[in-house]
């Protein structure tokens, strides 16, 4: 069936694509723009909790008093308050250095996956699916159990003799990256394991009968061919961990919140929803390329299978 | 390289998995300590599940967490399965990259953004929040999942089966009904299962979008950790887990039972 001698598509065929698209419009897209409204209002003691409020029935005139009340103060006041661009700053250092570690525990365990005969990688791949498939929060609150002060990590290390008095492992730095390289493997190791599952492993006889050393025809061979596998897997956990919330509000400590959390905050605490909606547009702005260098390898991957 | 892989290979792999599993091995054998200390083993107990069947709100939840599931993985399923066949089969449209862009979007954006909007959506429409609202959420959410798994089922699939159906005068309709969409099923169930795991678990969106009387079970699961680690909360995990374990074994073992019957009728055939 080549698109030369198709007919007018039928109605059957407009409606498998008008469905999901004005689903996403309506439930994706829409509300973005009412955000960034939001975020140009100002906060006040009503129902809802900010002004202006867009008024149908003002018709002309209520159109052009709602274009007045918008205004960027509220964007002036995240610019101007250090708390946020820390925030920014330590969610971005989080997402960063997080980012590396996954790559560099989940490498290795794609690579060797990717070793094993055909016949057990499946049932290696499922091993590492399954977790995902339980409940994040429920993994979350596993490593509360481990690391709590009186928790099993802090028993162990004690009964083997290497600490002497209990940690405090909770609540901190460490516990976040801890949550955050445990919840978001199997988002690395996937996305490595089939880039490197689809090469060709004559490549690296070849490279082997040129002399090549095992650890240069790595870097030669299998590296750049498995790096659209690096940047998918960068990218799937490098953006959603920008904006996490659960894990560092569960596990973290009480100093510089992550971004995630201090939105949280401005709007289910302080009630302040241009803030929050704010907040929200800029963190989206920050996430604009990553997000866009994803769209693109997501496009590329489905034209080159397709 | 056909030596299989090295002791490094296999020490990587176990070691990851140990990893994996560990922290979950650890809450499921504490759910059953009749101790209420976390490092004190006090021996075998089902106390914490007695309790557990006694605690009304939580009960509660969970039956509102498995409505809304089953309803938006439901949703989730037919509108995913749509968007994956007009991605893979309709070509270029007019509107395609924002389409396109919509649909993978929600799978890497940070959730208190998604949750945020919808919410502010459905303040300036009026609409009674609780039930529906959480349901519509996670629809939005789960429908990539579904995409992605059943758009790469899509791809690779030959497409000569539907050919011959349409020379032999099958309608397209009936020809996606009855030979598209048996081939693609597994990918499709696949797909709600996702689906249906995702909003049982997911705490954010469910936050922000929920009203009075729909708490879901996250939510319930959330405040009670916050207050610090209860015997009755590693039971209520053990139970979660539990399920997706059955579930999953009971899909893969189907999935191998389909396989071998289609590898069966190939055989037949070619006799």
């Amino acid at each position: 069936m080549t698109a030369g001698n198709e007919p007018r598509k039928p109605w059957s065929a407009r409606l498998v694509l008008l469905v999901p698209y004005f689903w996403l419009l309506a439930f994706f897209l829409a509300p973005f723009a009412i955000v960034l409204k939001i975020s140009l209002s100002q906060t006040a003691l009503a129902q809802p909790p900010y002004l202006p409020v867009f008024d149908l029935s003002a018709g002309w005139h209520g159109l052009i008093t709602f274009l007045r009340g918008l205004s960027l103060d509220t964007y002036g006041l995240i610019a101007s308050d250090p708390i946020y661009l820390l925030s920014y700053l330590k969610s971005l250092e989080v997402a960063a250095l997080s980012t590396a570690m996954l790559l560099l525990i989940g490498y290795p365990i794609a690579y060797g996956i990717a070793r094993f005969s055909r016949r057990w990688q499946p049932l290696l791949v499922m091993l590492v699916i399954l977790p995902f498939w339980t409940s994040f929060l429920i993994r979350i609150y596993a490593w509360i159990n481990i690391l709590q002060r009186d928790g099993l990590l802090n028993g162990v290390l004690m009964k083997l003799g290497i600490l002497h008095a209990p940690a405090a492992w909770l609540a901190s730095d460490t516990a976040i990256y801890i949550g955050i390289v445990y919840s978001y493997l199997p988002f690395m190791v996937l996305p490595l394991y089939t880039a490197l599952e689809k090469m060709d492993r004559s490549l690296l006889e070849a490279a082997a009968d040129l002399g090549c050393t095992r650890r240069r025809a790595f870097w030669l061979v299998t590296a750049p061919l498995s790096l659209p596998g690096v940047a998918a897997g960068v990218l799937l956990c490098f953006i959603p961990i920008v904006g996490e919330f659960v894990i560092p509000d569960l596990l973290g400590g009480s100093d510089t919140p992550m971004i995630g959390q201090t939105l949280w905050m401005e709007f289910f605490s302080n009630r302040d929803w241009p803030t929050a909606s704010a907040l929200a547009v800029t963190l989206l702005c920050l996430l604009i390329v990553p997000l866009m260098f994803y769209e693109r390898l997501q496009q590329r991957q489905l034209e080159e299978c397709g | 390289m056909r030596h299989g892989p090295s002791p490094f290979n296999v020490a990587a792999v176990a070691l990851g998995l140990a990893f994996l599993y560990l922290p979950i091995a650890i809450l499921v054998i504490y759910s059953f300590n009749a101790s209420r200390l976390v490092t004190v083993w006090g021996g075998w107990s089902l106390q914490w599940y007695r309790e557990l069947f006694h605690d009304a709100g939580m009960i509660e939840s969970a039956w509102v967490s498995i409505r809304i599931a089953a309803l938006s993985a439901t949703a989730a399923t037919v509108l995913g399965t749509l968007a994956a066949v007009a991605l893979v089969r309709m070509g270029r449209f007019r509107g395609r990259l924002l389409f396109s862009g919509m649909v993978y979007a929600p799978l890497v954006m940070p959730e208190v953004i998604t949750g945020l909007s919808l919410l502010l959506m459905f303040v300036a429409l009026n609409a009674d929040r609780g039930f529906w609202t959480v349901a519509i959420a996670h629809t939005t959410l789960t429908l990539c999942f579904v995409t992605v798994i059943v758009q790469s089922r899509l791809i690779g699939f030959d497409r000569g089966l539907e050919e011959a159906a349409m020379d032999l005068g099958c309608p397209p309709l009936r020809t996606f009904r009855t030979i598209t969409l048996p081939l693609i099923f597994p990918a499709i169930a696949a797909g709600w299962m996702l689906a249906f795991s995702l909003s049982l678990d997911d705490l954010v969106i469910a936050s922000f979008t929920t009203g009075p009387g729909a708490t879901t079970l996250p939510i319930r699961i959330y405040s009670e950790i916050r207050l610090g680690v209860r015997p009755e909360i590693n039971a209520v995990c053990t139970i979660m887990i539990a399920l997706v374990a059955a579930g999953t074994i009971a899909a893969s073992l189907l999935a191998k039972r389909s396989a071998v019957r289609r590898e069966r009728a190939v055989l037949a055939a070619q006799v």
